[in-house]
Protein backbone atom coordinates (compact mmCIF):
# COMPACT_ATOMS: atom_id res chain seq x y z
CA UNK A 1 0.00 0.00 0.00
CA UNK A 2 1.04 3.59 -0.67
CA UNK A 3 0.95 6.79 1.37
CA UNK A 4 -1.01 10.01 1.31
CA UNK A 5 1.66 12.69 1.35
CA UNK A 6 -0.37 15.91 1.21
CA UNK A 7 -3.67 17.54 0.34
CA UNK A 8 -4.49 20.80 -1.40
CA UNK A 9 -7.60 22.72 -2.38
CA UNK A 10 -8.79 25.73 -4.28
CA UNK A 11 -12.10 27.57 -3.94
CA UNK A 12 -13.06 30.45 -6.24
CA UNK A 13 -13.34 33.88 -4.62
CA UNK A 14 -16.95 34.60 -5.55
CA UNK A 15 -19.36 33.61 -2.77
CA UNK A 16 -23.02 33.04 -3.54
CA UNK A 17 -25.12 33.04 -0.37
CA UNK A 18 -28.44 31.31 0.14
CA UNK A 19 -30.14 34.72 0.13
CA UNK A 20 -28.72 35.50 -3.31
CA UNK A 21 -29.61 32.07 -4.68
CA UNK A 22 -33.06 32.01 -3.09
CA UNK A 23 -34.08 35.24 -4.76
CA UNK A 24 -32.86 33.91 -8.10
CA UNK A 25 -34.66 30.55 -7.73
CA UNK A 26 -37.80 31.78 -5.99
CA UNK A 27 -37.34 29.80 -2.78
CA UNK A 28 -36.49 30.47 0.87
CA UNK A 29 -32.88 30.78 2.07
CA UNK A 30 -33.65 28.89 5.28
CA UNK A 31 -35.27 26.05 3.28
CA UNK A 32 -31.98 25.65 1.40
CA UNK A 33 -30.08 25.30 4.67
CA UNK A 34 -32.61 22.90 6.17
CA UNK A 35 -32.64 20.69 3.08
CA UNK A 36 -28.88 20.56 2.60
CA UNK A 37 -26.85 22.10 5.43
CA UNK A 38 -25.51 24.62 2.91
CA UNK A 39 -25.33 28.37 3.62
CA UNK A 40 -23.09 29.47 0.76
CA UNK A 41 -21.08 28.12 -2.18
CA UNK A 42 -18.35 29.39 -4.48
CA UNK A 43 -18.76 30.20 -8.16
CA UNK A 44 -15.93 30.16 -10.66
CA UNK A 45 -15.62 33.30 -12.71
CA UNK A 46 -17.18 32.98 -16.15
CA UNK A 47 -14.97 31.47 -18.84
CA UNK A 48 -14.57 34.89 -20.49
CA UNK A 49 -12.82 36.04 -17.33
CA UNK A 50 -10.51 33.08 -17.61
CA UNK A 51 -11.25 30.96 -14.55
CA UNK A 52 -11.48 27.66 -16.29
CA UNK A 53 -11.79 24.17 -14.91
CA UNK A 54 -8.10 23.64 -15.63
CA UNK A 55 -7.15 26.86 -13.84
CA UNK A 56 -8.95 25.68 -10.69
CA UNK A 57 -7.30 22.26 -10.96
CA UNK A 58 -3.86 23.85 -11.35
CA UNK A 59 -4.36 25.98 -8.23
CA UNK A 60 -5.40 22.97 -6.13
CA UNK A 61 -2.58 20.87 -7.58
CA UNK A 62 -0.02 23.58 -6.89
CA UNK A 63 -1.20 23.93 -3.27
CA UNK A 64 -0.88 20.17 -2.86
CA UNK A 65 2.66 20.12 -4.29
CA UNK A 66 3.66 22.92 -1.94
CA UNK A 67 2.27 21.04 1.07
CA UNK A 68 4.07 17.90 -0.12
CA UNK A 69 7.35 19.78 -0.57
CA UNK A 70 7.66 18.47 -4.11
CA UNK A 71 8.40 20.13 -7.43
CA UNK A 72 6.56 19.31 -10.68
CA UNK A 73 9.47 17.25 -12.00
CA UNK A 74 9.02 14.83 -9.08
CA UNK A 75 5.52 13.80 -10.18
CA UNK A 76 5.17 10.54 -12.11
CA UNK A 77 1.49 10.70 -12.99
CA UNK A 78 -1.62 12.86 -12.71
CA UNK A 79 -5.08 11.31 -12.26
CA UNK A 80 -7.90 13.78 -12.51
CA UNK A 81 -11.61 13.33 -11.95
CA UNK A 82 -14.39 15.61 -13.12
CA UNK A 83 -17.97 15.30 -14.27
CA UNK A 84 -17.96 18.78 -15.77
CA UNK A 85 -15.18 18.65 -18.36
CA UNK A 86 -15.66 21.30 -21.04
CA UNK A 87 -14.93 18.89 -23.93
CA UNK A 88 -15.74 15.31 -24.91
CA UNK A 89 -12.00 14.88 -25.50
CA UNK A 90 -9.32 15.38 -24.56
CA UNK A 91 -10.07 15.43 -20.87
CA UNK A 92 -8.47 18.16 -18.76
CA UNK A 93 -5.76 16.06 -17.07
CA UNK A 94 -3.02 16.51 -19.67
CA UNK A 95 -3.59 20.26 -19.99
CA UNK A 96 -3.58 20.58 -16.20
CA UNK A 97 -0.29 18.69 -15.93
CA UNK A 98 1.23 20.89 -18.61
CA UNK A 99 0.11 24.10 -16.89
CA UNK A 100 1.42 22.78 -13.58
CA UNK A 101 4.83 22.57 -15.20
CA UNK A 102 5.13 18.79 -15.32
CA UNK A 103 7.57 17.62 -17.98
CA UNK A 104 6.11 16.37 -21.27
CA UNK A 105 5.84 12.59 -21.24
CA UNK A 106 4.43 12.27 -17.73
CA UNK A 107 1.31 10.12 -17.97
CA UNK A 108 -2.06 11.63 -17.15
CA UNK A 109 -5.39 9.90 -16.74
CA UNK A 110 -8.89 11.37 -16.83
CA UNK A 111 -11.57 9.82 -14.63
CA UNK A 112 -14.85 11.23 -15.99
CA UNK A 113 -16.79 10.40 -12.86
CA UNK A 114 -18.88 12.85 -10.85
CA UNK A 115 -18.91 12.71 -7.04
CA UNK A 116 -17.06 9.42 -6.42
CA UNK A 117 -14.28 10.19 -8.92
CA UNK A 118 -11.57 11.20 -6.49
CA UNK A 119 -12.12 8.13 -4.33
CA UNK A 120 -11.66 5.92 -7.40
CA UNK A 121 -8.65 8.00 -8.44
CA UNK A 122 -7.04 7.64 -5.00
CA UNK A 123 -7.50 3.87 -5.11
CA UNK A 124 -6.00 3.74 -8.60
CA UNK A 125 -3.10 5.91 -7.49
CA UNK A 126 -2.51 3.63 -4.52
CA UNK A 127 -2.04 0.70 -6.91
CA UNK A 128 0.00 2.61 -9.49
CA UNK A 129 2.37 4.54 -7.23
CA UNK A 130 4.83 1.65 -6.89
CA UNK A 131 5.37 1.80 -10.67
CA UNK A 132 4.96 5.51 -11.47
CA UNK A 133 6.17 7.19 -8.26
CA UNK A 134 4.40 10.23 -6.86
CA UNK A 135 0.88 10.54 -8.25
CA UNK A 136 -1.08 13.77 -8.08
CA UNK A 137 -4.84 13.18 -7.76
CA UNK A 138 -7.10 16.12 -8.52
CA UNK A 139 -10.87 16.44 -8.40
CA UNK A 140 -12.28 19.57 -10.00
CA UNK A 141 -15.79 20.68 -10.80
CA UNK A 142 -17.61 23.65 -12.25
CA UNK A 143 -21.03 22.49 -11.08
CA UNK A 144 -22.78 25.86 -11.03
CA UNK A 145 -22.43 26.11 -14.80
CA UNK A 146 -24.47 22.89 -15.06
CA UNK A 147 -26.89 23.16 -12.13
CA UNK A 148 -27.82 26.80 -12.73
CA UNK A 149 -28.43 26.33 -16.45
CA UNK A 150 -31.97 27.47 -17.32
CA UNK A 151 -34.51 26.13 -16.64
CA UNK A 152 -32.89 25.49 -13.26
CA UNK A 153 -34.52 22.98 -10.91
CA UNK A 154 -34.38 24.63 -7.45
CA UNK A 155 -34.06 21.22 -5.76
CA UNK A 156 -30.76 20.71 -7.59
CA UNK A 157 -29.54 24.26 -8.08
CA UNK A 158 -29.35 24.88 -4.33
CA UNK A 159 -26.89 22.05 -3.82
CA UNK A 160 -23.89 22.75 -5.96
CA UNK A 161 -20.73 24.84 -5.94
CA UNK A 162 -17.40 25.05 -7.77
CA UNK A 163 -13.93 24.12 -6.58
CA UNK A 164 -10.99 21.76 -6.73
CA UNK A 165 -9.29 19.39 -4.30
CA UNK A 166 -6.07 17.43 -4.60
CA UNK A 167 -3.95 14.86 -2.85
CA UNK A 168 -0.51 13.43 -3.44
CA UNK A 169 -0.07 9.66 -3.27
CA UNK A 170 3.52 8.50 -2.76
CA UNK A 171 4.95 4.98 -2.87
CA UNK A 172 7.20 5.13 0.18
CA UNK A 173 6.33 7.83 2.70
CA UNK A 174 3.71 10.36 3.70
CA UNK A 175 1.42 11.59 6.45
CA UNK A 176 -0.94 8.59 6.30
CA UNK A 177 -0.61 5.05 4.99
CA UNK A 178 -3.43 3.73 2.85
CA UNK A 179 -4.72 0.59 4.55
CA UNK A 180 -7.35 -0.66 2.12
CA UNK A 181 -10.15 0.37 -0.21
CA UNK A 182 -13.28 -0.95 -1.82
CA UNK A 183 -14.73 0.34 -5.09
CA UNK A 184 -18.17 -0.69 -6.31
CA UNK A 185 -20.55 0.16 -9.17
CA UNK A 186 -24.11 -0.67 -10.21
CA UNK A 187 -25.22 0.40 -13.67
CA UNK A 188 -28.89 -0.41 -13.10
CA UNK A 189 -29.30 3.05 -11.60
CA UNK A 190 -27.60 4.96 -14.43
CA UNK A 191 -30.68 7.01 -15.24
CA UNK A 192 -31.25 8.15 -11.65
CA UNK A 193 -28.37 10.64 -11.70
CA UNK A 194 -27.07 11.80 -15.04
CA UNK A 195 -26.02 14.69 -17.24
CA UNK A 196 -26.54 14.08 -20.94
CA UNK A 197 -24.41 15.93 -23.48
CA UNK A 198 -25.87 19.43 -23.83
CA UNK A 199 -28.66 18.43 -21.44
CA UNK A 200 -29.68 19.45 -17.96
CA UNK A 201 -28.72 17.71 -14.75
CA UNK A 202 -31.22 14.95 -13.87
CA UNK A 203 -31.45 13.49 -10.39
CA UNK A 204 -34.03 11.16 -8.86
CA UNK A 205 -33.29 12.45 -5.38
CA UNK A 206 -35.29 9.80 -3.52
CA UNK A 207 -33.46 6.97 -5.24
CA UNK A 208 -30.06 8.61 -4.79
CA UNK A 209 -30.59 9.24 -1.06
CA UNK A 210 -32.03 5.76 -0.51
CA UNK A 211 -29.18 3.98 -2.28
CA UNK A 212 -26.45 6.21 -0.84
CA UNK A 213 -27.82 5.82 2.69
CA UNK A 214 -27.29 2.07 2.44
CA UNK A 215 -24.32 1.68 0.13
CA UNK A 216 -21.92 4.15 1.76
CA UNK A 217 -22.26 2.69 5.29
CA UNK A 218 -22.01 -0.84 3.86
CA UNK A 219 -18.74 0.02 2.08
CA UNK A 220 -17.26 1.62 5.20
CA UNK A 221 -18.33 -1.27 7.43
CA UNK A 222 -16.93 -3.81 4.97
CA UNK A 223 -13.48 -2.29 5.43
CA UNK A 224 -13.84 -1.76 9.18
CA UNK A 225 -14.76 -5.41 9.66
CA UNK A 226 -11.98 -6.60 7.34
CA UNK A 227 -9.38 -4.75 9.42
CA UNK A 228 -11.08 -5.25 12.79
CA UNK A 229 -11.51 -1.53 13.38
CA UNK A 230 -14.60 -0.42 15.28
CA UNK A 231 -16.50 2.69 14.25
CA UNK A 232 -15.26 4.29 17.48
CA UNK A 233 -11.66 3.72 16.32
CA UNK A 234 -12.14 6.06 13.37
CA UNK A 235 -10.96 9.58 14.18
CA UNK A 236 -12.47 11.21 11.13
CA UNK A 237 -14.78 10.37 8.25
CA UNK A 238 -13.91 12.41 5.16
CA UNK A 239 -16.86 11.99 2.81
CA UNK A 240 -18.07 13.31 -0.47
CA UNK A 241 -19.86 16.45 0.71
CA UNK A 242 -23.20 15.72 -0.93
CA UNK A 243 -25.69 16.89 1.67
CA UNK A 244 -25.26 17.40 5.42
CA UNK A 245 -28.37 15.35 6.16
CA UNK A 246 -26.97 12.42 4.19
CA UNK A 247 -23.60 12.67 5.93
CA UNK A 248 -25.36 12.59 9.32
CA UNK A 249 -27.31 9.51 8.20
CA UNK A 250 -24.15 7.71 7.16
CA UNK A 251 -22.48 8.42 10.52
CA UNK A 252 -25.56 7.14 12.34
CA UNK A 253 -25.72 3.97 10.23
CA UNK A 254 -22.03 3.20 10.80
CA UNK A 255 -22.37 3.89 14.53
CA UNK A 256 -20.04 6.86 14.47
CA UNK A 257 -20.49 10.07 16.46
CA UNK A 258 -21.60 12.84 14.13
CA UNK A 259 -18.74 15.09 15.19
CA UNK A 260 -16.36 12.58 13.57
CA UNK A 261 -17.77 13.49 10.15
CA UNK A 262 -15.74 16.42 8.92
CA UNK A 263 -17.91 18.80 6.96
CA UNK A 264 -17.24 21.89 4.87
CA UNK A 265 -20.52 21.79 2.98
CA UNK A 266 -21.96 24.79 4.85
CA UNK A 267 -19.35 26.99 3.14
CA UNK A 268 -18.76 25.15 -0.14
CA UNK A 269 -21.95 23.42 -1.20
CA UNK A 270 -21.66 20.11 -3.02
CA UNK A 271 -18.63 20.36 -5.27
CA UNK A 272 -19.15 16.83 -6.61
CA UNK A 273 -15.91 14.92 -7.15
CA UNK A 274 -13.83 17.81 -5.75
CA UNK A 275 -15.63 17.85 -2.42
CA UNK A 276 -14.00 14.96 -0.56
CA UNK A 277 -10.50 16.31 -1.11
CA UNK A 278 -11.54 19.91 -0.37
CA UNK A 279 -12.80 18.62 3.00
CA UNK A 280 -9.64 16.52 3.48
CA UNK A 281 -7.40 19.51 2.79
CA UNK A 282 -9.25 21.65 5.33
CA UNK A 283 -9.23 18.87 7.94
CA UNK A 284 -5.51 18.18 7.47
CA UNK A 285 -4.77 21.91 7.72
CA UNK A 286 -6.42 21.94 11.16
CA UNK A 287 -4.34 19.02 12.51
CA UNK A 288 -1.00 19.44 14.24
CA UNK A 289 -0.22 15.77 13.56
CA UNK A 290 -1.93 12.85 11.88
CA UNK A 291 0.17 10.31 13.76
CA UNK A 292 -1.92 7.32 14.82
CA UNK A 293 -5.14 8.82 13.51
CA UNK A 294 -7.49 6.46 11.69
CA UNK A 295 -9.12 8.04 8.69
CA UNK A 296 -12.04 6.80 6.62
CA UNK A 297 -12.86 8.24 3.20
CA UNK A 298 -16.15 7.50 1.44
CA UNK A 299 -18.03 8.64 -1.63
CA UNK A 300 -21.08 7.86 -3.71
CA UNK A 301 -22.24 9.27 -7.00
CA UNK A 302 -23.63 9.00 -10.50
CA UNK A 303 -23.30 5.56 -12.02
CA UNK A 304 -23.93 4.55 -9.32
CA UNK A 305 -20.29 4.34 -8.23
CA UNK A 306 -19.32 4.25 -4.57
CA UNK A 307 -16.69 3.05 -2.18
CA UNK A 308 -14.54 3.68 0.85
CA UNK A 309 -10.87 3.90 1.73
CA UNK A 310 -9.10 3.58 5.07
CA UNK A 311 -5.83 5.26 5.97
CA UNK A 312 -3.77 5.44 9.14
CA UNK A 313 -1.68 8.47 10.13
CA UNK A 314 2.04 7.82 10.48
CA UNK B 1 -51.59 -7.11 13.96
CA UNK B 2 -52.19 -7.02 10.19
CA UNK B 3 -49.56 -5.98 7.65
CA UNK B 4 -51.43 -2.72 7.14
CA UNK B 5 -51.46 -1.96 10.85
CA UNK B 6 -47.76 -2.70 11.10
CA UNK B 7 -47.01 -0.40 8.14
CA UNK B 8 -49.15 2.35 9.64
CA UNK B 9 -47.34 1.99 12.95
CA UNK B 10 -43.94 2.32 11.24
CA UNK B 11 -45.10 5.40 9.33
CA UNK B 12 -46.51 7.03 12.46
CA UNK B 13 -43.18 6.42 14.17
CA UNK B 14 -41.18 8.27 11.51
CA UNK B 15 -43.55 11.09 10.55
CA UNK B 16 -45.67 13.55 12.47
CA UNK B 17 -47.88 14.12 9.43
CA UNK B 18 -51.29 12.42 9.48
CA UNK B 19 -51.50 9.35 7.27
CA UNK B 20 -53.64 9.68 4.13
CA UNK B 21 -57.24 8.48 4.39
CA UNK B 22 -56.88 6.02 1.52
CA UNK B 23 -54.15 3.34 1.41
CA UNK B 24 -53.68 4.04 -2.30
CA UNK B 25 -52.75 7.72 -1.75
CA UNK B 26 -49.17 8.85 -2.23
CA UNK B 27 -47.22 9.08 1.01
CA UNK B 28 -44.83 11.57 -0.61
CA UNK B 29 -47.65 13.82 -1.86
CA UNK B 30 -49.28 13.68 1.57
CA UNK B 31 -46.03 14.87 3.16
CA UNK B 32 -45.68 11.70 5.24
CA UNK B 33 -42.46 10.70 3.49
CA UNK B 34 -39.49 12.60 2.12
CA UNK B 35 -36.17 11.37 0.73
CA UNK B 36 -34.68 10.83 4.18
CA UNK B 37 -37.68 9.36 6.01
CA UNK B 38 -37.99 6.87 3.14
CA UNK B 39 -34.70 5.40 4.39
CA UNK B 40 -36.26 5.02 7.86
CA UNK B 41 -39.37 3.42 6.37
CA UNK B 42 -37.32 0.77 4.56
CA UNK B 43 -35.32 0.04 7.72
CA UNK B 44 -38.54 -0.14 9.74
CA UNK B 45 -40.14 -2.58 7.29
CA UNK B 46 -37.06 -4.80 7.34
CA UNK B 47 -37.10 -4.89 11.13
CA UNK B 48 -40.84 -5.29 11.63
CA UNK B 49 -41.26 -7.99 8.99
CA UNK B 50 -37.94 -9.73 9.51
CA UNK B 51 -36.89 -9.40 5.88
CA UNK B 52 -33.90 -7.98 4.02
CA UNK B 53 -34.92 -5.83 1.08
CA UNK B 54 -32.19 -6.01 -1.58
CA UNK B 55 -30.87 -2.71 -2.90
CA UNK B 56 -32.13 -3.69 -6.37
CA UNK B 57 -35.71 -3.59 -5.02
CA UNK B 58 -35.32 -0.12 -3.58
CA UNK B 59 -37.39 1.76 -6.11
CA UNK B 60 -39.00 4.64 -4.19
CA UNK B 61 -42.24 4.13 -6.15
CA UNK B 62 -42.68 0.73 -4.47
CA UNK B 63 -43.01 2.50 -1.14
CA UNK B 64 -45.14 5.45 -2.26
CA UNK B 65 -48.39 4.20 -0.72
CA UNK B 66 -49.50 1.78 1.96
CA UNK B 67 -51.08 -0.33 -0.78
CA UNK B 68 -47.80 -0.52 -2.75
CA UNK B 69 -45.94 -1.56 0.39
CA UNK B 70 -48.50 -4.27 1.10
CA UNK B 71 -48.16 -5.55 -2.46
CA UNK B 72 -44.38 -5.61 -2.20
CA UNK B 73 -44.50 -7.54 1.07
CA UNK B 74 -47.03 -10.08 -0.17
CA UNK B 75 -44.96 -10.82 -3.28
CA UNK B 76 -41.66 -11.12 -1.37
CA UNK B 77 -42.55 -13.47 1.45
Amino acid sequence: MSFIRAFGAYLPETIITNDQLASRLGCEAEWIFKASGIRERRQARAAGENETLVEMAVRAGRACLEHAGLTPDQIGMVIMSTGTAPRRFPGPAAETASQLGLPAGVATLDVPMASAGTLFAMALADQLAARYGNILVIGVEKMTEIAWREPADPNLAILFGDGAGACLISPNSGIAEIVDHTLQSDGSFTRDLRLEHDGTLCMEGRSVILQASRKIPAAIMLLLERHKWSAADVNVLLMHQANQNLMNRVAQAVGMAQDRVFSVIEKTGNTSSASMLIAAAEWAHQQTSLSGKRIAFAAFGAGFHWGALLARGV
Amino acid sequence: MTDREKIQQILQGISKTALPAQPSESLFDAGVLDSFSLVDLVAGIEQAFGIKIPDSDLNPRQFDSIEYIEKYLSSHR
